[in-house]
């Protein structure tokens, strides 16, 4: 069926009225192979990074845990590094960090997003023009660049890298939730329940903004992904937090060592891959659960 | 079109002055004397930090030092950096001519395969080539851009020796004629590709998902009923209204695309203007990150007008809005 077929067929059901059939949302999540995919990867990697200290086999930090710079072999299965520390451990002790910052800067992010677009979609008028100018603003500066003069600026410690992340990534949530603002707010159910006598604050937060959520979960799943991406990219360049060592650091280490040891890099980097790959598998499914329009594409 | 130029140009202004601006602020909110964020460096003669407080007005109320600052700024002067003992500006010049070669040559071959694979794809979505590329194509985006450039080096630079492992150019190469040219582009085979995935899929990405739309619209469909060869309706008809957007986004995106870049000269040692950040963050050289900001926010903002203005000359309803 073409996609103009898809949106009528869509419209003359919106239009009729009747119960659409019940569909459980892990149905609709599952449907979509390679979300179940992505959330599988995620079960497995999860715990992996929480109970990393109780799951290594060594102290990530231990120095001569086994033979310098050997490669893969049992009991190292990632091998060592130069120092003889156990790659694996680092492994599990990197994702960890790297998946706080992601969750960090995604949640700061998204909460800043949502508080801008919210009164910039709810208010509207002058209001909506400034807050949106200064989006405009961010969306056009090299964010990235911006990013590496806050941390360098102000120190490369784990809360200011979760803080220029999610400084660096909040203005397309405000987008968003602007958008969604706008057009709920001129929704019959939210003019009944203005009618009703509904508080401003009721207005906002239980009549339009659950029903916003639905873009602001999956934009903030992908933002995850994107926050791992540019912690690795901050660290790469040498702003991680020495204290924390992320996947991202672990990778800007291996720089000087891994011509001759291969393994110190592939197996950090593989594991910000499958983390970052399944967070936005997991997004896309998500999108077909939360915003039914999308899914019949 | 000169008007719609000039207006576009008045909007950008704005926006250098908050770049200034934010440099401004990073130099105050910094922990420490702003003296010697100025500085870039700590081991210098008193003499020369009061010169330099004296120089910027720091001894000033703060909207002095901002109006001088801003002189400073507009008429070029970005600091001298004491680590390379040099001015700022004529560091970053000398190693833009390198990273402008790098990028533009990626960012043409990943706009022109992505936009051609997009097409293809668009053609028969939900076959098996459409679900493998978007998967790639998703991969693509989901790695950190220097891990697979590190990758690609202990594979085809390493193990298998096929190209050079860093750098721009070999010493026993030919320093001239066509000699040179073949052996810079042997340095840049494996910095090009790397860069080129993550651009290369989210442009695949977008232009799939926008000739899809423009294949069902009806005046494909006339294309096709009055006998219009299919590969003329695709790359012709279609394609050329498809890719408008995707122009747009490629645009917006240069500022992620020159962090993509930095990253990737970093990896294969690069002499462009990646290498420079590099070094100036792990030298803590405020003056040269200071100023890399400001010339890559530059570049970023005519970028920008530059997409603007190529926009309106294909579409020239954008004028008129």
């Amino acid at each position: 069926m073409s996609t103009a077929g898809a949106m009528q067929a869509a419209e003359a059901t919106a239009q009729m009225p009747v119960i659409a059939p019940h569909v459980p949302a892990w149905r609709i999540f599952a449907r979509n192979g390679t979300a179940a995919f992505g959330a599988i990867v995620l079960a497995v990697l999860i715990p992996l990074a929480v109970l990393g200290p109780f799951l290594a086999p060594f102290d990530p930090s231990r120095v001569n845990a086994g033979p310098p710079m050997a490669g893969p072999h049992w009991p190292h299965v990632f091998g060592t590094d130069d120092l003889g520390r156990d790659v694996f451990s680092r492994v599990a002790d990197g994702l960890r960090v790297s998946l706080l910052v992601g969750f960090g800067a995604a949640s700061f992010s998204t909460g800043l997003g949502v508080v801008v677009g919210g009164v910039a979609g709810f208010f509207g008028r002058f209001i909506d023009d400034l807050l949106m100018r200064i989006t405009e603003i961010f969306q056009v500066i090299p964010r990235f660049f911006l990013g590496v003069l806050l941390v360098a600026f102000f120190g490369a410690s784990i809360f200011n890298i979760i803080f220029a992340i999610a400084i660096l990534s909040w203005p397309e949530v405000a987008r968003v939730v602007r958008s969604e603002f706008l057009s709920l707010r001129a929704r019959q159910f939210v003019d009944a329940a203005r009618v009703a006598g509904a508080s401003r604050r009721t207005l906002i937060f239980s009549e339009i903004l659950p029903n916003a959520m639905g873009p602001v979960v999956v934009n903030g799943t992908l933002l995850v992904g994107q926050a791992m991406l540019l912690e690795a990219g901050l660290s790469y360049l040498g702003l991680g937090d020495p204290s924390l060592v992320s996947l991202g650091v672990m990778l800007q280490e291996a720089q000087q060592i891994m011509r001759t040891a291969w393994w110190t890099t592939a197996f950090p980097g593989l594991m910000i891959f499958l983390a970052v790959l399944s967070l936005n598998l997991v997004g896309d499914g998500l999108n077909d659960v939360l915003n039914p329009r999308s899914r019949e594409r | 079109m000169l008007f719609y130029v000039a207006r576009r140009l008045a909007q950008a202004v704005p926006l250098v002055f908050v770049i200034i601006l934010i440099n401004f602020f990073l130099i105050h909110a910094a922990p420490g004397d702003p003296v010697f964020v100025l500085l870039g460096s700590m081991d210098t003669t008193p003499e020369f930090v009061e010169r330099v407080r004296r120089e910027f007005g720091l001894d000033q109320p703060l909207w002095v030092q901002f109006a001088t600052y801003l002189g400073k700024i507009l008429s070029l002067d970005l600091g001298y950096s004491l680590r390379f003992q040099e001015p700022v500006l004529g560091l970053i010049l000398d190693r833009l001519p390198a990273t402008l070669l790098l990028m533009g040559t990626a960012l043409t071959v990943s706009s022109v395969v992505g936009i051609l694979l997009g097409a293809i794809a668009a053609r028969r979505p939900y076959s098996v080539t459409d679900h493998a590329s978007t998967i790639v194509a998703l991969a693509g985006y989901s790695m950190p851009v220097f891990w697979l450039g590190q990758i690609m080096l202990i594979v085809f630079a390493l193990h298998l020796a096929w190209f050079p492992t860093q750098g721009m150019y070999s010493l026993r190469a030919p320093s001239e004629g066509w000699g040179r040219v073949m052996d810079i582009a042997r340095h840049m085979v494996l910095p090009v590709i790397t860069y080129s995935v993550y651009h290369l899929a989210l442009v695949y990405r977008l232009t799939r998902v926008k000739m899809q739309e423009t294949l069902a619209l009806d005046f494909i469909t006339t294309a096709r009923a009055k006998g219009v060869p299919e590969g003329r309706v695709v790359f012709v008809h279609a394609l050329r209204n498809a890719v408008l957007p995707v122009v747009t986004v490629i645009g917006l995106n240069f500022g992620f695309m020159l962090a993509g870049s930095v990253l990737t000269e970093t990896v294969f040692a690069w002499p462009g203007m990646g290498r420079l950040l590099f070094d100036a963050i792990g030298a803590r050289d405020y003056p040269v990150l200071m100023g890399l900001f400001t010339v890559l926010s530059l570049m970023v903002i005519i970028a920008n007008v530059i997409t603007d203005v190529i926009y309106a000359m294909v579409d020239p309803r954008v004028i008129y809005r």
